[in-house]
């Protein structure tokens, strides 16, 4: 009995300290989803004005740029996938992965192939597990995301997709604007899976598409006195345009990063919250079993002790 | 006119001034109040800037856009950095390691560890 018992203590110690160990995981992620959110309002003033500027472009020109027109045809798809760097969050990523997996799985049926491009080492385990071309991959930044990884995965993006554009005018006879001299497969879409986070409890898997563009503009219409002022273009709207236009998609990808970091924190302070409530429970049930098996142990012994004291005696009396 | 200097990451600076100034892609251009509605793509270089209270502050943007209207002047870039908020040994020594890596070879920064 005795041995069981050693047992069970050693098994209460390493519950508890696996409990410590979640317990300074979740309130670590609890401490940073704050950080994340103020982080993510931080960003909030620049894409606010950058989205005016872009629409008060698209209102009073109608310049045609590549980054927002309709291919003719499209065969080729680029995904960007936000998962986490690390695990323990739940089912985080693979949340996002299979959300990517649909997506991929439908453009595939349009007859279009799929380009993955990944951002977390999560997916890229996935991928490079399941031994999946992936294109371009980022890792290290998933919990705090910085602008510059944003606007490095904002660039590859606008590289293979202008790649893919140039391409076919090459093929309809007119003249391709440069863009050569990239390795990455021209696609004529890209589309972006990453978790929104709509409250502590609510993070979902979303697919948005991020080229071509489609301007949205800002949530409340503008009413009759507040349209739009007039705007003087420097040096033109096509050159403005050209240059907010990269920008544009650069502070969605950034703001894609910034909510899935908050995402991936909420998620992981959930599961080890959980992971904690069940060490509680776990630790619970032994203490109870090593409590009832060192009650067993004493019983035995004593009742051992009696037995001995009574035969004692009934050797004594039968002597005498 | 109210004066917002924003990064991508935060907003910088935000408040009432009277007189802009800050290179853009056609020249210098100097903002004061009742300005013409203007968007306009900047150069990287600095932006110079008086407030109502007679005081004055710099910063140095890596290119970025202006728009006016209405008495309201965004100065959006990617980054930025401030007069009263920057260090200048800080500032130094970064510049000193941006050159000794593009001198070496001038590989991307490495952001693909944790």
């Amino acid at each position: 009995m005795a041995v069981s018992l050693r047992e069970y203590r050693a098994r209460i110690r390493s519950v508890e300290s696996t409990k410590k160990i979640t317990r300074a995981m979740e309130l670590i992620a609890a401490s940073r989803i704050i950080k994340a959110q103020q982080r993510a309002q931080a960003a909030a003033p620049y894409a606010r004005e950058l989205t005016r500027a872009v629409s008060a472009v698209a209102t009073y020109s109608n310049v045609e740029h590549p980054l927002t027109t309709e291919p003719q045809e499209s065969n080729r798809a680029a995904i960007l996938v936000v998962t986490s760097d690390r695990g323990l969050a739940g089912a985080y990523s693979s949340s996002a992965v299979k959300e990517a997996e649909q997506l991929a799985e439908k453009l595939r049926g349009e007859g279009k192939e799929v380009d993955l491009y990944v951002s977390g080492r999560k997916g890229v385990a996935y991928y490079s597990f399941r031994r999946r071309e992936i294109q371009d991959s980022w890792t290290g930044h998933s919990d705090q995301p910085t602008y510059e990884v944003a606007r490095e995965m904002g660039e590859a993006l606008i590289d293979a997709f202008i790649a893919g554009t140039d391409a076919q005018r090459a093929e309809r006879g007119e003249r391709g604007e440069g863009g050569g001299g990239t390795q990455r497969p021209p696609v004529q879409e890209v589309h972006m899976v990453y978790t929104r986070f709509r409250s502590m409890l609510v993070q979902e898997p979303t697919a948005v598409r991020l080229l071509p563009l489609e301007i949205v503009e800002s949530e409340e219409r503008p009413t009759e006195d507040d349209v739009l002022p007039l705007f003087e273009f420097e040096p033109g709207p096509a050159e403005v345009l050209d240059a907010l236009l990269p920008k544009y998609v650069q502070s969605r990808v950034y703001f894609a990063l910034l909510q899935a970091a908050a995402s991936e924190l909420a998620a992981r302070q959930r599961a080890m919250k959980s992971a904690t409530d069940n060490a509680e429970e776990l630790i619970k049930k032994y203490t109870r079993i090593a409590n009832q098996a060192r009650q067993a142990g004493i019983t035995q012994e004593i009742s051992e002790i009696v037995g001995g004291v009574n035969a004692l005696a009934d050797a004594n009396a039968a002597n005498e | 006119m109210n004066v917002a200097l924003v990064a991508a990451d935060r907003m910088l600076w935000s408040g009432q001034a009277t007189v802009v100034n800050t290179r853009t892609l056609a020249g210098d251009i100097g903002i004061m109040a009742n300005h013409t509605p203007i968007l306009s793509v900047l150069e990287p270089g600095k932006v110079d800037v008086r407030t109502v209270d007679d005081g004055h502050w710099v910063a140095a943007i890596d290119g970025g856009f202006i728009s006016v209207a209405k008495n309201q002047v965004s100065i959006l870039c990617d980054r930025a950095e401030i007069s009263h908020e920057s260090d200048f040994e800080e500032a130094k020594r970064k510049l000193d390691e941006a050159v000794a890596k593009e001198s070496g070879g001038g590989a991307r920064p490495d952001n693909r560890q944790g």
